[in-house]
């Protein structure tokens, strides 16, 4: 049967699929759960420097294909993460996800994420609903390229970068990324987006906008890395609405070595990586493909 | 799950503490489920639905802002409503006891109406609790009635009251919904009794829907494994009865 191992650069996985930042992964005993699901690694909530409670209710709800979310990064702070890591790490390869607001910051989180033994780091620079974080930074390829130097600088695990699609420069944003030492693209993060409910005249967000993710923004989300293969000789760690190993070939095709479920947790349950691991292993068998690896990009000859 | 804003058909004085409001919306559900209620002007928070019929309701204490201000809306007023969520009770044990504590006898109504089983109301005082003694009287085999002030029924706890019903009477499956501490000790004698159980349990909720990961405890969504897990289950959870993640996620101890 085919092998479901991966690698990005030098991380290796034994399962191609992670979950996703902010999806079932506040806490160690909900990250070690994940990995006994199937998932070949968890990327951590995405953590900052002090506790933060996000954005108050409401900040989320199921939409056609999807759900939106405006949660604001909540997190409860990388002094209280620790314990959390601790737990997780002794499991399974844990990605430490992190945000911040300057490149010390990001560098400050990134090293502290190491410490706690995450086998790589994964820069949010996408988060569309948090004022001076996230798409903010990362819509300006000089401002990401100085926070992936220092990162880089500060850590000797892989150094990720999350990219959001909300933008048209999404392939120049990664190379910059590239340039200043990243060892893996990561995308895509949710398309900003709103809902209004009609009765009220209102946004339903109490932050108004919010990201989509999703079913609904796989094609959007397998369009940015089919362009990213094309721009950078990194990885590319495939994510957006993924739910069945069709989905993840999809990615697979487009040039991801890897990919991440974050809505598929909720529509299909913690199953739904047993079952695409399942879907690809038959896959491959059928197609005669003998590994992931063999899969990736093929869509572009 | 569906998402409909609803018009508030009406709302009442539940008892000197609590208000319950009505209204149709057709999305099916079972006892036990709850639902994220939002106006503008508050913050969604989840309430557990207190009836599962064409006509629903929401009864809720008021502690603060957002009970408030469902508590203050008028008939004819709209509410957004999200669920139902989360898994519910399994009725299909053939001898139940059902044990309500304060404002966690409300969830238990659409379960009495469901089956005609016996049921423990306990509550503070006469005031919180007056009301449940004719649903009782209408839908229970037998029904026993205790406040912690002796004002009505026994005077003692939900946990001694159940103690004392059960050197006569015997089940097969005990149903609660209450404050932790009550579960708590509930759950000690029923482990002493080797006794079956069903418990529902809430953790501060965001998504409610499975995916965010605010509301764990240990390894369990309550929102989505729960929020009625059963007693085997709670015996191994570390993070019951000792402490819960606050909106950060931040792990605050209960004392
Ligand atoms: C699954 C579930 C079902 C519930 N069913 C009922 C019910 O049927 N009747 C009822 O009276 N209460 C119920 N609650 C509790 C109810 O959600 C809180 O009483 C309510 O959120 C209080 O809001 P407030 O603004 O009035 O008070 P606040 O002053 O904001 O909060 C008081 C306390 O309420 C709790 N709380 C606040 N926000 C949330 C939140 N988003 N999620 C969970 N807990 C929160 C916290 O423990 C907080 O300390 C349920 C909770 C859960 C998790
Ligand atoms: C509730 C929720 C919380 C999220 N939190 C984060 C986060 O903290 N950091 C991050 O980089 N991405 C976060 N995301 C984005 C996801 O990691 C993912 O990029 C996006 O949802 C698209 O994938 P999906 O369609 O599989 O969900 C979050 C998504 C959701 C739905
Ligand atoms: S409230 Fe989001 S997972 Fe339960």
């Amino acid at each position: 049967m085919g092998s479901l191992r991966v690698s990005i650069g030098s991380v290796r996985l034994d399962r191609p699929g992670m979950v996703a930042s902010g999806i079932m992964d506040e806490t160690g005993a909900s990250m070690i759960r994940m990995l006994r699901s199937g998932a070949g690694a968890v990327v951590s909530k995405s953590v900052g420097s002090v506790p933060k409670p996000g954005h108050p209710n409401p900040n989320f709800t199921e939409t056609v294909g999807g759900c939106v979310n405006a949660m604001g990064l909540p997190n409860p702070g990388i002094d209280a993460f620790g314990e959390e890591m601790r737990t997780a790490v002794s499991e399974g390869p844990i990605v430490g996800s992190v945000f911040g607001a300057s490149p010390e910051e990001f560098a400050m989180l990134a090293d502290r994420m190491e410490d706690y033994g995450a086998c790589a780091v994964e820069l949010n620079l996408s988060c569309p609903h948090a004022q001076g974080y996230g798409m903010e930074l990362g819509t300006d390829p000089k401002v990401v390229a100085g926070i992936v130097s220092a990162v880089s600088d500060a850590v000797s695990v892989p150094v990720w970068v999350k990219l959001t699609p909300n933008t048209h420069i999404l392939t120049q944003i990664a190379s910059a990324a590239e340039s200043a030492g990243a060892d893996a693209i990561v995308a895509i993060n949710t398309l900003k987006a709103m809902v209004i409910v009609p009765e009220f005249a209102k946004p339903l967000m109490s932050n108004k906008t919010c990201g989509l993710s999703g079913r609904c923004i796989k094609p959007v989300g397998v369009r940015a890395v089919w362009d990213l293969h094309k721009a950078v000789s990194i990885p590319i760690v495939g994510v957006g609405g993924i739910e069945d190993h069709r989905d993840a070939l999809e990615y697979i095709m487009a040039g991801a070595s890897a990919f991440q479920v974050g809505t598929g947790v909720l529509t299909r349950g913690p199953e739904v990586f047993a079952d695409i691991n399942a879907g690809l292993e038959s896959f491959m068998e059928e197609h005669g493909y003998p590994d992931i690896r063999s899969m990736v990009g093929v869509a572009n000859d | 799950m569906t998402e409909s804003v609803v018009t508030v058909k009406g709302i009442e004085q539940t008892n000197a503490y609590s208000r319950t409001i009505r209204f149709d919306w057709d999305a099916e559900a079972s006892p036990g489920q709850f639902v994220m209620v939002w106006a503008p002007g508050m913050e969604e928070i989840p309430l557990s639905l207190s009836s599962v019929g064409d006509e629903k309701a929401i009864t809720f204490k008021v502690i603060g802002d957002d009970t408030r201000f469902l508590g203050d809306l008028k008939e004819g007023d709209r509410i957004r409503v999200r669920g139902p969520y989360g898994n519910g009770y399994d009725l299909s044990a053939e001898r139940i006891l059902v044990v309500g504590g304060g404002i966690g006898i409300a969830p238990l109504l659409p379960v009495l109406k469901a089956k005609r089983v016996d049921a423990v109301f306990a509550a503070r005082d006469a005031a919180e609790v007056s009301y449940a003694d004719p649903i009782g009287e209408e839908l229970c085999g037998k029904h026993w009635i205790c406040t912690d002030d002796g004002s009505m029924g026994e005077h003692c706890n939900a946990v001694q009251m159940v103690s004392k019903v059960l050197e006569t009477e015997g089940y097969d499956m005990v149903i609660a919904c209450g404050p932790e501490v009550m579960l708590f000790f509930l759950l000690k004698l029923l482990n002493e009794k080797g006794m079956r159980c069903q418990m529902s349990l809430e953790r501060y909720m965001k998504c409610g829907a499975g995916v965010c990961g605010a509301c764990m405890i240990d390894e369990h969504r309550v929102c989505r494994d729960g929020p009625v897990f059963t007693g085997e289950q709670i015996s191994r959870m570390t993070e019951f009865g000792t402490g819960c993640r606050d909106a950060c996620g931040t792990f605050v101890s209960f004392r």
